[in-house]
């Protein structure tokens, strides 16, 4: 038993669901009690769709468990196909199913239904959404894909954009147009918007895409076996990752790898001077392995961050996430536990965060600066307008939306020199940033959220307990704008430390500014 | 028929029962709200992934303002021997409360999983009384979803915490049902007004407030899901005041007749206390009457408020309803709401592709229904209201008459104003 409070992910038949509702022409039936049918809302809510999932739940009670659960079911399947009539079904149990032990696979196929009946096996008590979606996508794709001849043109089939996916649905748009601009077509996108007849031609494309590992590698690995079809490895979100996914498909189909980068704006924004104070800024990286990877890569690389911290909550990508980290000289963390990653990220004192929705509201709780980089997501990062991550329009949202929440550089000198100033003191708070418009109390500064401050604080203390602060080196330190004030505090009494000084004056804290400088 | 006849309403219209898919939440749910009223108290879920994932997509960014409910998540060596699942379960109730040594109440919560491999909660909610009390408190109650429907979860919250109320003799007054506090302010103020002393509310908002029970009890329901918490009360020798719930300037004004009868208030105390009030709800309810008047209305079942909210719409808004659904239908406690309703369709529980089909066919100008139904309602045509905000936002009693017909009103508002007409 392990006490819960935040999930990043849900059970599997809510992955299930995700590919199901991604598709059209598949119908779900999910033997489940009475109130599992509150998944239904994360698709109708969260991502706006204007229809009911295509799940049917059997919705049993404790009064049925006494009696005949499997003819609950029997009669939900029948029922489902007579109204909805779908071209390939579905059946599987939720968690509390899966203890009452009726087998939904062998129940359905006493039906003799006039399609396709695909069970599913999802341990509920050990894999989670994630698994779910990757393992349908699967099932699916063995019980409908048909032997057939490669396209004449070259084609690649683009896998493992779901319902519920962070920008799936602008990722697989923009990757769409890049293969076309190098001659390449796409023979079919699954799971998202396909149907079972599109899954039955999958092995006509002469490779496949694999966008989400998370929910598409079993199915590409497959692919990749059964039907000959090698799969991309590269991940195209920032700029560099996708001109190196545009040489690995180049070298896949056999075509030129010349792509117009016209409207490729990330560079440029990056190396303006304007963008030079983000030198070195202290990112914190955490989401599913795939993005949290790829946002190191940008981060590092193409925006000059320094990253302080990288994990993800998927352990089944906990390897090549290791291997990652490595390269950054971070160790990965590997949880699903946001109290750890909370605790990870108070120890990094980072500037920034780059997470999921549980990382804004720590990041808001610890006054640091955040933006969203994977699932888990809530209702705002389903946005009305464009916004892939992946290809070149992605790198331009990836810059956009990183930098945003920053305090912009200009400001921050401003914050810095007029820091006495009525209108500048700290707790003002960028403009940008609502909410925070508290005025400065006439005696002493406010200290913004004081929480993660007192635990950076107490943190430090504990390192140095035998420093001591004269009031003077104390009144200087509070000059020191908020968002960097920790890390003034542990550096020069990590600096003291060393040169064994005990009481820490205005001058030792100017050294250590000096031997810290970067 | 003599005007005399007492209106009958809907007391003898027969009952659609429906058994199918239904698009309901479980009682776990009730947890949301629960937390937030009693300020001592931590809400255990044992279960699965599923459960915790259900708390988390109905409580949205709630889970992040110090949340005081979690989930024992079940693993597969839980499965495997029952008698680990009880050492573990205590286990972590010893982490929780040395992590939480402010709480004071603690409820195990058992979930659809926990119920069908017959985790005896029971004995660990005994078995733990005995180790920390009487400094917390623990109790167990079911909220899943093979035995309880959405609102359900708090009746059976409250019905396990009668029997551990405190014995007494005197006589009082007991409102029953979780209240926001703004409006448990106003229903203490109102009945203090009319002299009505000893008041006490269950659930209080701390443990130390907990309420007296005993033979000269008298207690009042102020919601209409509460059926095995008045059993359970009754079964204390308390005795239960019989009323319309508090919804609207009519229901409020019922609701404060019946008791100010029970007590033994004067008339014209009773009317010299709510007359200003009433004319205030009237009014505020007035200004959404208009955009309400006329439209026809259908409720998908939910909470089993469903009943008593349609009465105050069709008498209060003058709209029309044409078909109620409520997930359960308690006949003892909604006598004195159904000869007050208007003659319409009843239905009870749910089969949700056959109820979109008669609504489909119906076209009512306002659906009231679950988050799962209304976009694809709405992209469907039809204009709707989410059922679960009317658990969420203060509507009982005189001062929210406005705000609850006004819940109603805003989709229509918004319709029209979204076609460039407003009305």
């Amino acid at each position: 038993m392990k006490l819960t409070l935040w999930t990043y992910e849900g059970p599997p038949h809510v992955g299930a669901m995700r590919v199901a509702t991604a598709m059209k022409g598949v119908h779900y039936v999910l033997h489940a009690p009475q109130g599992d049918t509150y998944a239904d809302l994360l698709f109708t809510m969260i991502e706006r769709r204007n229809h009911r999932p295509p799940v049917t739940f059997t919705t049993f009670q404790a009064s049925d468990l006494g009696a005949d659960t499997a003819t609950l079911f029997k009669r939900a399947a029948q029922g489902a196909y007579d109204r909805f009539q779908p071209q390939a079904m579905i059946v599987g149990a939720s968690c509390t199913a899966e203890l009452i032990q009726d087998d939904p696979g062998g129940l359905a196929s006493t039906l003799g239904l006039p399609c396709p009946v695909v069970p599913l096996d999802l341990p509920s008590y050990s894999r989670k959404e994630n698994f779910g979606a990757d393992e349908t996508l699967l099932a699916l794709t063995r019980a409908l894909a048909q032997p057939c001849d490669r396209t004449e043109n070259i084609t690649c089939n683009i896998l493992g954009a779901t319902a519920l996916g962070f920008r799936h649905r602008d990722d697989v748009a923009e990757i769409t147009s890049l293969l076309l601009q190098m001659g390449i077509a796409v023979n079919v996108a699954a799971p998202l918007d396909a149907t079972p007849a599109d899954l039955a031609r999958l092995p006509a494309a002469h490779f496949n895409v694999l966008l989400y590992p998370e929910t598409g590698e079993s199915t590409a690995r497959w692919l990749e076996k059964t039907h000959a079809q090698p799969f991309t490895k590269t991940i195209p979100i920032g700029a560099h990752a996708t001109r190196d996914f545009i040489a690995e498909v180049a070298a896949l189909a056999g075509v030129s790898p010349t792509v117009d980068e016209a409207n490729l704006r990330l560079p440029w924004w990056s190396a303006s001077v304007d963008s030079t104070y983000l030198t070195g800024k202290r990112v914190f990286i955490f989401g599913d392995a795939t993005h949290a990877m790829a946002a190191a890569r940008v981060a590092r690389d193409e925006i000059g961050f320094d990253v302080v911290g990288l994990g993800c909550y998927n352990r089944e990508f906990a390897r090549p996430m290791r291997a990652a980290a490595k390269e950054y000289g971070v160790e990965a963390l590997i949880s699903d536990d946001y109290l750890e990653v909370e605790a990870a990220i108070i120890a990094a004192a980072p500037e920034l965060i780059l997470g999921t929705q549980m990382e804004r509201h720590i990041a808001k709780r610890l006054g640091i600066a955040c933006a969203v980089i994977s699932a888990p997501v809530h209702v705002q990062d389903f946005p009305a307008r464009y916004s892939p991550q992946m290809g070149f329009e992605g790198a331009n949202v990836l810059f956009d939306t990183w930098i945003h929440p920053l305090v912009m550089g200009l400001e921050e000198h401003l914050l810095t020199m007029f820091r006495e100033d009525f209108e500048f003191h700290d707790a003002a708070g960028p403009s940008h940033h609502g909410g925070k418009a508290t005025p400065a109390p006439a005696q002493q500064i406010l200290e913004p959220t004081p929480d993660a401050a007192t635990q950076m604080i107490e943190a430090a203390q504990a390192l140095a307990h035998a420093l001591h602060w004269l009031p003077d080196a104390e009144r200087e330190l509070k000059k020191i704008p908020f968002f960097v004030r920790a890390k003034a505090r542990r550096n020069t009494e990590k600096y003291a430390a060393e040169k064994g000084v005990t009481q820490i004056t205005i001058e030792t804290l100017y050294e250590a500014k000096a031997h810290y400088a970067r | 028929m003599s005007l005399d006849t007492p209106p009958t309403g809907c007391l003898h219209t027969p009952v659609l029962r429906e058994r199918g898919q239904r698009e309901v939440f479980c009682g776990l749910t009730g947890i949301i709200w629960l937390h937030r009223k009693m300020q001592d108290a931590f809400f255990l879920v044992v279960g699965s992934r599923t459960c915790a994932h259900l708390l988390q997509s109905a409580a949205g960014v709630m889970i992040f303002a110090e949340p005081r409910f979690g989930t024992a998540i079940l693993e597969e060596k839980d499965l495997a021997g029952l008698a680990d699942a009880h050492v573990e379960l205590e286990r972590e109730v010893e982490r929780l409360l040395s992590r939480r040594p402010d709480i004071r109440q603690l409820f195990l919560v058992g979930s659809c999983p926990s119920e069908v491999i017959k985790l005896d909660l029971s004995r660990t909610a005994e078995r733990l009384n005995a180790r920390h009390g009487p400094s917390v408190r623990v109790y167990n109650y079911s909220g899943s979803g093979i035995e309880t429907t959405f609102t359900q979860g708090e009746d059976a919250c409250l019905a396990a915490m009668v029997p551990g109320l405190a014995e007494t003799q005197d006589e009082n007054l007991l409102v029953v049902g979780a209240l926001p506090d703004v409006v448990e302010d106003q229903c203490l103020s109102l009945l203090t007004r009319m002299g009505i002393r000893n008041v006490a509310f269950l659930p209080s908002r701390r443990a130390s407030d907990a309420p007296k029970v005993g033979e000269n009890t008298r207690f009042i329901l102020t919601q209409p899901f509460l059926a095995d918490t008045a059993h359970a009360l009754e079964r204390r020798g308390a005795q239960r005041i019989v009323a319309p719930f508090p919804f609207g300037e009519e229901g409020t004004t019922d609701w404060l007749r019946a008791v100010a009868k029970a007590q033994g208030v004067m008339l014209e105390t009773f009317d010299a206390v709510t007359a200003a009030p009433r004319a205030r709800a009237r009014k505020a309810v007035a200004a959404h009457a208009e955009t309400l008047r006329g439209k026809t209305l259908f409720m998908f079942p939910d909470s089993q408020l469903e009943i008593p909210l349609a009465r105050f719409l069709a008498r209060e808004c003058g709209m029309l309803p044409v078909e109620v659904g409520t997930p359960y239908l308690h006949r003892g406690l909604m006598e004195p709401e159904l000869a007050l309703l208007p003659q319409t369709m009843l239905s009870e529980g749910q089969d949700v592709d056959l109820q979109l089909d008669r609504h489909a066919a119906l076209k009512p100008d306002l659906t009231v229904c679950g988050l799962g139904l209304a976009n694809p309602l709405e992209a469907a045509g039809h204009a709707t209201k989410w059922a679960i905000e009317l658990v969420f936002t203060p509507v009982h009693f005189y001062e929210q008459a406005g705000d609850l017909a006004g819940l109603f009103s805003r989709p229509l508002r918004r319709r029209a104003l979204l076609r460039g007409a407003a009305e």
